[in-house]
Parts: structure tokens; C-alpha cells; sequence
């Protein structure tokens, strides 16, 4: 869940309720011209330089730092002061899936089968003191972002998993004084780096693109409170920053436009008021005060009401996709749901349409029949589970028939969801009427984000004490391709005692065969096919119920240029090249 | 509203002579307390108004269920028809009004919003009345003891009510509601979170209640007719509940229903937190929490559940006062 959970985690404290209609995916056709213009390509395009760029965002992110952070929204931003080995190109909507090499001169050159990945560095990138940027300062952000989580807990382990570990474990730089660091990374010399993983992985490009590789100096390294001042290495960098009230960036003054093809450093300034209330946010977006809402999530429930009845309004507003599925995990290992047919009854009887509805309307979301959303590499479209509705209601013969094969007639059953998320408390709600009417009866339990996993969902102990047999969910990517989507949710090894997110606890043989073979495979079309397969089967165990591909409804300031919904980073606006219009 | 009769307070029933001073009476006739407390009520209209409302919602409440089923209302039973998918709001004027659903209908679901309101009744009431029984029988018993035995008791309840002042009331509520909503105590589901919000609004409001107690006690326990008793020879447990608590009905009845709307307030703050109770059941609290996000688009929807315990807040608030006026007319 990785980087979704963090982002939805600030979500549930502006959890939006009721939204509009826009257009979906399916090509119909918006009432304004200029709605949705930012997921087709860039708005505003423009090489105007000066002004002070303002983003607001109604939380605080625990951390700035590139290498103790998982939300999309940091990892988007943080591309301003921090340059990873390699990043998503600006581009609208699937386009911005497109990776290139950024503080690396080129994309990894894999050997060995895929075990070791080699970057050069551009030559002549420097901190923001005038230092040169070299291999080891890589090396050193992926050994302090991924072996101390004692000191930096927050973003993902990838690196720690794949990579070879030292002999009796490598410890992390604040504790092992050792110079050599970790082995199996090895910097031959100050431009090269080389990675040498315990398995092949074929998506590395994908890993490294984490801002976790932005190079850090030791020497400048506080630990935690390395985000109060990270060394730039990109186009801007820190003037000051308060905890949870303001970050402020400056022209980088070391940064140079021929190391670097990608950015632009257009505004002088860049201001990030923190914890700003999303009513006002929204209302400061429509005045031109502030010009983008850092965490992306879009309007409030009540500005999207607003915003969508009006259509000079409406045309500024962009509904993207945000590489995430909302959906109903089924407790494969819980009765009756363990029998595959009653899950299949589960399939056909929950009322995808109502729940749509309940979860904000098809603007929050187009109805899903898959695992993997369709903004991801490897989407096939498919409905195995077709539901037929006469007028408003949906047919239930289907649903009925499967459930008297499974015959487990009339049961009880328990179904989780996040109490500070009232879209998802409001969908289950959906979910237990649907249920009703195949003779299942379902009570909610509902509890916070943060405890979600830790403590309830993700722990089968608990599931199956409470007779847990559904859950609601929602999944983003960490990194947009299959693999990286898939592998939490479906994996049967990656269920585990406490934080697992695979939450129907599905263990398919194939599906783990299948997952292992598609991330060794250098062949992108291989793997892609393979992603499709692995939906196909998960599909057919029905031990998920897909029921919208969430999106959101982003107010698009028009006193910003350069703006594009990439989804890259959920939807979010590519934060790297946006100035602002005099 | 003042009476002209002149009482020398909780001791009146004691001594009738005293209700009598000052009245230019027709003939004699002895009054109890009750009876002076019921005439000078009747007189106030607006507690009178108060209480017939407290009751017509008494009522409602009690038969929300039977009223739900003569009149085929099902406050669980959606109407996608009546929604706007696109909008996710109520079709039509208003919320969605129409002669079948006269107050309209929610947003997303387009449950009738009568007959939600109709069913979180009971439960609103049903949890009021239970926290602040809970909160009233604590408080009195302890209440009274530590203001009639003094002294270390004394010392060790007032302390008891410090601490449970001082505790951090939402947080734990806010804990137990999370902790408890897989089972416990062999109960489930709804019957579990109105028992939990029972338990935790009333446990946790005694020390208010406890503290007038104690301090009507520590007035009463030197008046004569106490010290009548103790000289004819009654022991503590008999002076307790034969001769001070029945002086002491006036206050608590009176604190009570000031307490009952409070509570409500309570539970709704506890549902708008999403720790009271759960989906898809209806309470007014909870149907208010939904109703917040709303409030520029469909106010309809804000209003009937804010409506509902503002009226009942004001109605328990007026009979309160009126009850005070009548018990205890010098307490003003």
C-alpha cells in the first residue's frame, strides 16, 4: 500500500463525500471545452520565468525529506530539490508513466540476468554548496532510507529487500561507522554506481525512480531532522522551513539547465503553506492566492458540488485517474467464504452501481471489474462477473444461483472499513444492503487508518476471531506497472501476521508463480501480458470484489502554467515544471 | 414565574403550618410538597410546554418501531431512483420532499429521512435516559454517603470525583468505542454500542451529579428533624434513605432533566466522531455527522436531524427549569 496509505491517511481528515459528474474514462463528452484539459495534455504551456508559486495542502507531510517519506505528493515535490537516478517525464495522464533517467546519464544497464543494475551519474551536477554530487552520496541516501528505520521509518524498504545484505546484516549508516557501507552497493568511481540485488528484478528502473536515490552528503546528514534543511541538487532549494506552517524554496543558484533536461526553474519562489482547512484551499484556488493543493486529492465534497453545477467553473477542473482501485477484499479463509462459489454469489450480488454512488458518484470513480486499474501497464478490460440492471435494480439471478450452489444460506459475517473515511463507511453501508438481499448479514466494524492494518484488516489473527469476511479497500502503486501494483495484494508469501495487505489472504500458486516469472523477465511486453494473467486468475478466485477506479476532481488554477495530471503521482499534478502566469 | 407562597424549602413537608403563613385562606387545607410543587408547575407555561413535548417524543420514541410498520416505513430501505447519480444528492426541491417521503429523502442513498429520524430517536433517547440513570444512581448513593459520614469517606469520594473530573472523557470514549466494537460481554452489534455509549457517557457524569448530592447532604444532615431522628435513636442507614433522601428528590429530579439534554448533545458528539454508533443504523447524531458535509448543497438534510435535537434539548432544558422553579423556588 505503499505511498497510498500514508496519502490516504491525510485523506480521511478531508474525506470528501458526495461528488459530481464528469466525464468517465469511457470518452463522454464534458458540457465545457476546457474541463479536463490537464489530463490530455499540458495547460497553460509556457517558458515565462518570476513570481511566487504558492501550494497549500491541509495537513502537514512528517517529513520533506527525500528519504523518509512515502506519500505521492513528496515524492512529486521532492523532485524540486532532490534529483533521483531516474524519474516519470512531465506528461498528461498515462503519458506521465514514461520514465527517464534523471541524475543518471542514462537508464540502468542491467547484467548478470537482470542481479546487477549500473547508473552513471551526469557529470557536473552539484549541491546547493557548490559540491560535486558523487556515486557514494547515492549510495549513502539508499543505505540511510532503507537499513536505519530506527531513525527513518517512514518511506519503503524496496532497496533493503532486493538488495544483497551484508554477511550478519548491515546495520544502516548511523550505526555501522564501518566506511564500506553496504557491499553490494559499489561505486567504482565518483559517477558510477552499481547495485547488485538477491534476485533478478527487471523493473529497478522503476525502484530507483524513488526519491530515496537522491544523493545526501554524510557529512550534511542529521538523521531525521535532515528535512528541516535537505541539500538540493535540483532546481530549487530550502530558504526556511516551519514545522507544519511553511516551506519556503529559492532558486537553486548551483543547479545549471545543462545538467539537467528535464526542469525548468521558472518561479523565483516557491511557497508551501501547511495545514491550511480544504474549504479554504479551494476557495483560495478559485481566487488565484494559492495556485496548487500540494496533496492532490482534489476539491472538498461540497466546492465539487459547486464547481460541477457551474460550467465556467466545471471548465477548470480536471478529473483524473488516480492509479488506485477501491474495492472489497473477500477473507478467502473464512467461512462461508472460503468456498469459492459463495464467493462468486458476493461477486454478482454487490450492487457496483449503488456503491459507485455511495462512494461519491462516477466522478469519484468509474465502475471496476478489474484488479488493476486502467491506467496501468498491463490493464486488460474484462468482466467476468457482468452485472444486468432492469431500470435501478440490479438482476439477482445470477447471484442468487451461485449462492445456493455454495449453500450456506443465511449467514453472518463481519465487514471492516476505515471509521475516518466516510466515502468508505458509506460504501460498506452499500455493501451490507447488497449483501442483505442474498441472505447475507453483514454488520460494520470500523476503525482508524493508522490502526487499519497494524492492528485489524491486515492481521489474519483478528479477521478471523471477529468473523471478518469482507473488507473494504483501496490500493495504489508504488510504482506504475504490474508488479508493483499486484505483488502486496496478491502475493500468497507477502501475507503476513500484521500489516498485510493482502487482505483476502489469497495464496494461488499459480498467481506467486506467475508474479516471480513476470518480475525476472526483461521482455516489458512479457511482463505486461503476464500482469493480465494474474488479474485473470485473481478474478477468477473472486477473492476481490473490484467496484470503482477512484479518481479525483483537482480545481486547475488558471494563474498556473505548465500544469498536467500525470499519473505518475495519483493524478496529481507534475509538480516539477509549474510557473506562474503574470 | 414566582409563587406567593412562601416555603421554608425542602423541610416544607415537614411542617404544613408553614406553607399556610401568609395565605389568606379560605379554608384549611394540607398541602404536600408535591402537590404546591404540581400547582405552581401547572402555572408555568413555558416548562408546561416543555413537558408535553418531552412527552410526545417519549412517546414517539417508545413507539418508533410499531409507528415504522403501520406506516411501511423502512429507515434501512435505499431509493437509487431518487438519487442523481451524478450529483449523488436527492432528485427535486428540498431534500428530495415528496408526499412519500415527507421530510426527503439522504444524499448517496435516498433513505427517508422521516423515518431515520423516527428510528435514531429511540436510540438517542434510549442512550440518554440509560447514561443519565447510570450517572444519577451513582452519584446519589455516593454522593450522600460522603456528605452524611464526613471525614476520611468524605475525603476518599470527593477525590474519587476529582480523578473522574480530571480524566480525559472523549479520549476514552473514543478508545473503548474503537476497542469493544468487536464484542464483549456476549453482546454485539447495536445492543453493544448503546450499552458502551450508556456505560461511558454515564459512568464518567457522576461527579457532577455526586457533587450536589454531597452538598445538599452536608446542608440537610444538621437540620432538626435530622437530629429528631438520631435523638428518637435511628441508626445512619435509616436517617439516609428514610429522612434525607426523599429531601433530596427535588434537586435530583431537577438535575436530570438538565442532564438528559446534555447527554443527547453528547451522543451525538460521539457519533459525529464515528464512535458511537455504527452504520447503518440511524441516530440523530450520526445522521447529523453526514448531514455536516451537506449543508451548502442540501441543507434539507442538516436541518431535520439538528431540528430534532434542538427541540429536544430545549424541551428537556424548559421542563428542567420549570421543575426547579416549582421544587425549589429560592434556588433561582
Amino acid at each position: 500500500m505503499r505511498r497510498s496509505l500514508p496519502v490516504a491517511t491525510v485523506a480521511a481528515i478531508t474525506s470528501a463525500g458526495l461528488l459530481l459528474a464528469g466525464c468517465s474514462g469511457k470518452g463522454s463528452s464534458d458540457s465545457s471545452a476546457g474541463a479536463n484539459a490537464a489530463t490530455k495534455g499540458v495547460v497553460n504551456a509556457s517558458d515565462e520565468k518570476g513570481g511566487t508559486l504558492t501550494y497549500a495542502m491541509s495537513d502537514a507531510p512528517e517529513s520533506f525529506d527525500p528519504g523518509n517519506t512515502y506519500y505521492a505528493f513528496v515524492y512529486n515535490f521532492s523532485r524540486l530539490y532532490a534529483r533521483p537516478l531516474t524519474t516519470f517525464k512531465p506528461g498528461a495522464g498515462t503519458k506521465g508513466e514514461e520514465l527517464v533517467p534523471d541524475l543518471a546519464e542514462s537508464m540502468g544497464k542491467a547484467s548478470d540476468g537482470g542481479k546487477t543494475w549500473t547508473y552513471k551519474l551526469r557529470k557536473g551536477v552539484k549541491f546547493e554548496d557548490g559540491k560535486p554530487v558523487t556515486s557514494q552520496d547515492v549510495k549513502y541516501a539508499v543505505e540511510r532510507s532503507n537499513f536505519a528505520r530506527d531513525t527513518l521509518s517512514l518511506g519503503p524498504n524496496y532497496f533493503q529487500q532486493f538488495l544483497q545484505d551484508n554477511d550478519g546484516g548491515y546495520k544502516g549508516p548511523y550505526k555501522d561507522k564501518g566506511k564500506e557501507g553496504l557491499k553490494s552497493i559499489e561505486t567504482p568511481d565518483a559517477q558510477t554506481i552499481v547495485f547488485h540485488l538477491n534476485k533478478p528484478f527487471a523493473e529497478f528502473d522503476y525502484l530507483v525512480s524513488a526519491p530515496q536515490t537522491a544523493p545526501v552528503p554524510q557529512a550534511q546528514d542529521k538523521g531525521a531532522d535532515y528535512t528541516k534543511h535537505v541539500m538540493s541538487t535540483g532546481s530549487y532549494k530550502f530558504e526556511s522551513y516551519q514545522e507544519g506552517k511553511q516551506l519556503t524554496l529559492v532558486r537553486n543558484p548551483q543547479w545549471s539547465a545543462a545538467t539537467d533536461p528535464l526542469r525548468k526553474q521558472l518561479p523565483d519562489k516557491i511557497v508551501l503553506n501547511l495545514k491550511v482547512a480544504q474549504s479554504t484551499i479551494d476557495k483560495d484556488l478559485q481566487s488565484g492566492n494559492t495556485m496548487v493543493d500540494m496533496a492532490g486529492r482534489g476539491v472538498d465534497g461540497q466546492t465539487q458540488a459547486q464547481l460541477l453545477t457551474d460550467p465556467t467553473q466545471k471548465s477548470h477542473t480536471d478529473n483524473a485517474l488516480g492509479q488506485r482501485l477501491v474495492y472489497t477484499a473477500i477473507n478467502t479463509k473464512v467461512a462461508p467464504f472460503d468456498n469459492v462459489e459463495c464467493r462468486k454469489a458476493v461477486e454478482y450480488a454487490i450492487d457496483k452501481k449503488s456503491v459507485q454512488t455511495a462512494l461519491g458518484g462516477p466522478i469519484r470513480g468509474d465502475i471496476a471489474s478489474t484488479v488493476l486499474p486502467t491506467d496501468i501497464a498491463g490493464y486488460q478490460k474484462f468482466d467476468l462477473y457482468p452485472q444486468k440492471y432492469d431500470g435501478d435494480n440490479l438482476d439477482l439471478t445470477e447471484a442468487k444461483a451461485h449462492w445456493k450452489k455454495c449453500g450456506a444460506g443465511n449467514v453472518n459475517t463481519t465487514i471492516l472499513a476505515r471509521n475516518d473515511r466516510q466515502d468508505e463507511i458509506d460504501a460498506a453501508t452499500s455493501v451490507i444492503g447488497s449483501l442483505k438481499k442474498i441472505g447475507i448479514n453483514a454488520k460494520i466494524q470500523s476503525y482508524p487508518t493508522s490502526k487499519y492494518f497494524s492492528d485489524y484488516a491486515g492481521v489474519p489473527e483478528f479477521d478471523k476471531s471477529n468473523n471478518v469476511g469482507l473488507m473494504m479497500m483501496q490500493w495504489g502503486a508504488d510504482f506504475p506497472t504490474g508488479y508493483g501494483y499486484l505483488q502486496q495484494i496478491l502475493n500468497g508469501k507477502a501475507i503476513s501476521q500484521s500489516g498485510n495487505s493482502n487482505l483476502s489472504q489469497l495464496d494461488d500458486p499459480e498467481i506467486n508463480k506467475l508474479l516471480d516469472g513476470a518480475i525476472a523477465n526483461t521482455d516489458q511486453a512479457a511482463r505486461e501480458k503476464a500482469y493480465g494473467d494474474i488479474d485473470r486468475k485473481a478474478m477468477e478466485q473472486a477473492a476481490i470484489v473490484p467496484l470503482t477506479y477512484f479518481k479525483v476532481l483537482m480545481y486547475r488554477s488558471p494563474k498556473a502554467t505548465n500544469l498536467v495530471s500525470t499519473s505518475a503521482f495519483s493524478g496529481e499534478y507534475d509538480y516539477l515544471n509549474i510557473g506562474v502566469k503574470k | 414565574m414566582t409563587a406567593p407562597i412562601e416555603t421554608t424549602g425542602a423541610a416544607a413537608e415537614a411542617q404544613p403550618e408553614a406553607v399556610l403563613e401568609g395565605v389568606e385562606s379560605k379554608r384549611i387545607e394540607g398541602r404536600s410538597l408535591g402537590q404546591i410543587a404540581w400547582l405552581r408547575f401547572r402555572r408555568d407555561k413555558v416548562a408546561m410546554a416543555g413537558a408535553i413535548v418531552v412527552i410526545l417524543l417519549i412517546l414517539t420514541a417508545a413507539l418508533s418501531r410499531p409507528l415504522q410498520h403501520l406506516f411501511g416505513l423502512d429507515p434501512n430501505q435505499p431509493h437509487q431512483d431518487l438519487i442523481d447519480p451524478n450529483t449523488t444528492l436527492p432528485k427535486g426541491d428540498f431534500g428530495g420532499m415528496s408526499a412519500d417521503h415527507l421530510l426527503g429523502v439522504d444524499p448517496k442513498f435516498g433513505r427517508d429521512l422521516l423515518s431515520r429520524i423516527l428510528e435514531g430517536s429511540w436510540v438517542s433517547l434510549l442512550v440518554a435516559f440509560g447514561a443519565t440513570l447510570l450517572s444519577v444512581a451513582i452519584g446519589t448513593v455516593l454522593g450522600v454517603v460522603a456528605g452524611f459520614y464526613r471525614g476520611r469517606v468524605d475525603a476518599f469520594i470527593s477525590r474519587m470525583m476529582d480523578v473522574f473530573l480530571a480524566f480525559p472523557l472523549l479520549l476514552f470514549a473514543i478508545a473503548i468505542s474503537a476497542s469493544l466494537q468487536g464484542g464483549a460481554f456476549g453482546l454485539d452489534g447495536l445492543p453493544l454500542h448503546i450499552s458502551v455509549l450508556i456505560f461511558v457517557i454515564g459512568f464518567f457524569n457522576w461527579p457532577y451529579m455526586g457533587r450536589i448530592v454531597r452538598a445538599q447532604t452536608l446542608s440537610l444532615r444538621e437540620r432538626e428533624f435530622v437530629s429528631a431522628a438520631r435523638g428518637l435513636g435511628a441508626r445512619g442507614p435509616f436517617i439516609l434513605f428514610r429522612e434525607l433522601l426523599p429531601n433530596l428528590v427535588g434537586p435530583i429530579i431537577v438535575y436530570s432533566t438538565l442532564l438528559i439534554p446534555s447527554n443527547i448533545l453528547f451522543e451525538a458528539a460521539l457519533s459525529f466522531l464515528g464512535v458511537g454508533i455504527q452504520p447503518p443504523q440511524s441516530s440523530w447524531g450520526g445522521t447529523l455527522t453526514q448531514a455536516v458535509k451537506y449543508y451548502e448543497v442540501d441543507p434539507q438534510y442538516m436541518i431535520v436531524p439538528g431540528l430534532a435535537i434542538f427541540v429536544t434539548v430545549l424541551a428537556f432544558n424548559l421542563l428542567g427549569d420549570g421543575l426547579r422553579d416549582a421544587l425549589d423556588p429560592r434556588s433561582r
